[in-house]
């Protein structure tokens, strides 16, 4: 049906229409803490999207895993098994230093540290905005995922929980612009902050005094001043300084110790603080 | 809306969709066309009482919740490019196809300043000369696409 005058009077009446409202999510978005409750009930709209995105890649993976000769797959379970037997013995010396240290605590009277619970999470094959640096994980509220949780890998800290939907989430990689993250230095606990400078590889330590004892190689971990990352996970060392006596601050640069573009399986902390009642109270 | 030509078109959006959020190896990356603006164009020239502004702002911000953009960028840029097709709809199919092409890359051009615009003043971003590759390999792309969709319209008889 080819309508012969076109409906031009409607269009820009529908244009306002669409840039107001627009306008009015974007602001929302950014100013205001409803819409993350607006996304993830709007996410389970766009789940099957990501299902179906997800599939070439899985199908990938699954036959590349069912065409691997058994030879290949029973040297794997070997080294992995003694992987696992290493660990397993390091857990021992962890598990007495762990219990040593609450009843240390219990003398001091200061609260005890709890576990922190765990859970694994796979990253979805799902591209993301090229101007943000964000990746999906299969988990999400029904799985008792909640904003905010810290994200690890094997290596050290990924970054943190931003967005929750049903069954899938999206986690902010600590590279990302709008990211920061409170850190210590390890060598002599100089508290600092490690924010993302965009780049995959490289983030940075804004407003460093010159007069701060930071040198290359050093080893930020984090401070656990956020209340959002657990203290003492490893996060970047620094790579580059340039003291530059004529600008206000030093120019701090350093690599994430977690592989950031080799991501395949996450873990996620939730962090807890609990008391301990001692013994004589 | 129980009609079959409408459940075509959107059809056609969802495997637009699905496309735009299978990742490409990390070097091609950079270069991977709009399809989902590139379809929209295509359903708002052929048919334009039936894809209108409406359904670009819909389907932006599904787009903004699958790819984590901040809500409203991705509906705001895509009426606006949409808005352009559909009121010059008559002038625009007149050209052959390799013309449309030209003037598909000032339509995405526009789009992706006005989107790195958005971002710039949401997120603070800074601009690259990379992020206009997707022009070009856009309107390539839009012979393909024009031909692939009008055979599926011819095909199926949507009106």
């Amino acid at each position: 049906m080819n309508l012969l005058f076109g409906r031009n009077a409607s269009l820009q009446l529908r244009l306002i229409i669409a840039v107001v409202l627009s306008g009015l999510i974007m602001l929302g978005d950014r100013y205001t803490s409803g819409a993350s409750t607006i996304r993830t009930s709007l996410n389970t709209f766009v789940s099957p999207l990501f299902y179906f995105a997800n599939m070439p890649s899985e199908f990938l993976n699954w036959s590349s895993q069912n065409l691997d000769s058994r030879e290949l797959l029973l040297a794997e379970n070997a080294s992995l098994k003694e992987k696992q037997l290493l660990q397993n013995a390091k857990l021992q010396e962890f598990n007495f230093l762990q219990s040593e240290n609450l009843k240390l605590r219990a003398l001091l009277n200061s609260s005890a540290k709890l576990d922190n619970k765990k859970l694994v999470t796979k990253i979805l094959s799902i591209h993301s905005n090229s101007y943000n640096q964000q990746v999906v994980i299969n988990k999400g509220f029904l799985d008792n995922v909640v904003e905010g949780l810290a994200v690890v890998d094997d290596l050290g800290v990924v970054g943190k929980v931003v967005q929750v939907g049903s069954s899938t989430s999206r986690v902010l990689l600590m590279t990302d612009n709008t990211h920061a993250i409170p850190v210590r230095v390890l060598r002599n606990n100089i508290k600092t902050v490690v924010e993302g400078s965009g780049k995959l590889n490289q983030v940075e330590l804004p407003h460093v005094p010159h007069s701060k004892d930071i040198r290359m190689g050093d080893i930020l971990v984090t401070s656990g001043l956020g209340e959002v990352f657990p203290e003492g996970l490893p996060v970047a060392t620094v790579t580059n300084i340039e003291r530059d006596e004529g600008k206000p601050f030093a120019k701090v640069y350093a690599q994430p110790i977690a592989q950031l573009d080799r991501i395949r399986l996450l873990v996620l902390l939730w962090s807890q603080q609990a008391e301990v009642i001692s013994n004589d109270e | 809306m129980m009609n079959r030509h409408y459940w075509l078109i959107l059809l056609s959006i969802f495997v637009a969709l699905v496309a735009a959020l299978i990742p490409l190896p990390r070097a091609l990356q950079p270069f991977q066309p709009d399809w989902v603006l590139l379809i929209l164009m295509y359903w708002s020239l052929a048919l334009p009482h039936r894809v209108n502004i409406g359904t670009a702002w819909v389907v932006g911000l599904l787009m903004d919740l699958a790819i984590g953009s901040p809500l409203g960028v991705h509906s705001l840029t895509y009426s606006v490019s949409i808005y352009i097709t559909a009121s010059n709809y008559q002038k625009i199919r007149n050209y052959s196809v390799p013309q449309q092409s030209l003037l598909i890359a000032l339509f995405l051009a526009l789009y992706h300043l006005l989107q790195f615009w958005v971002s710039h003043f949401l997120i603070d971003i800074y601009f690259l000369p990379q992020y206009l590759w997707p022009v070009l390999t856009g309107s390539l792309s839009w012979v393909w696409i024009f031909l692939l969709l009008r055979k599926y319209r011819r095909h199926f008889r949507i009106r």
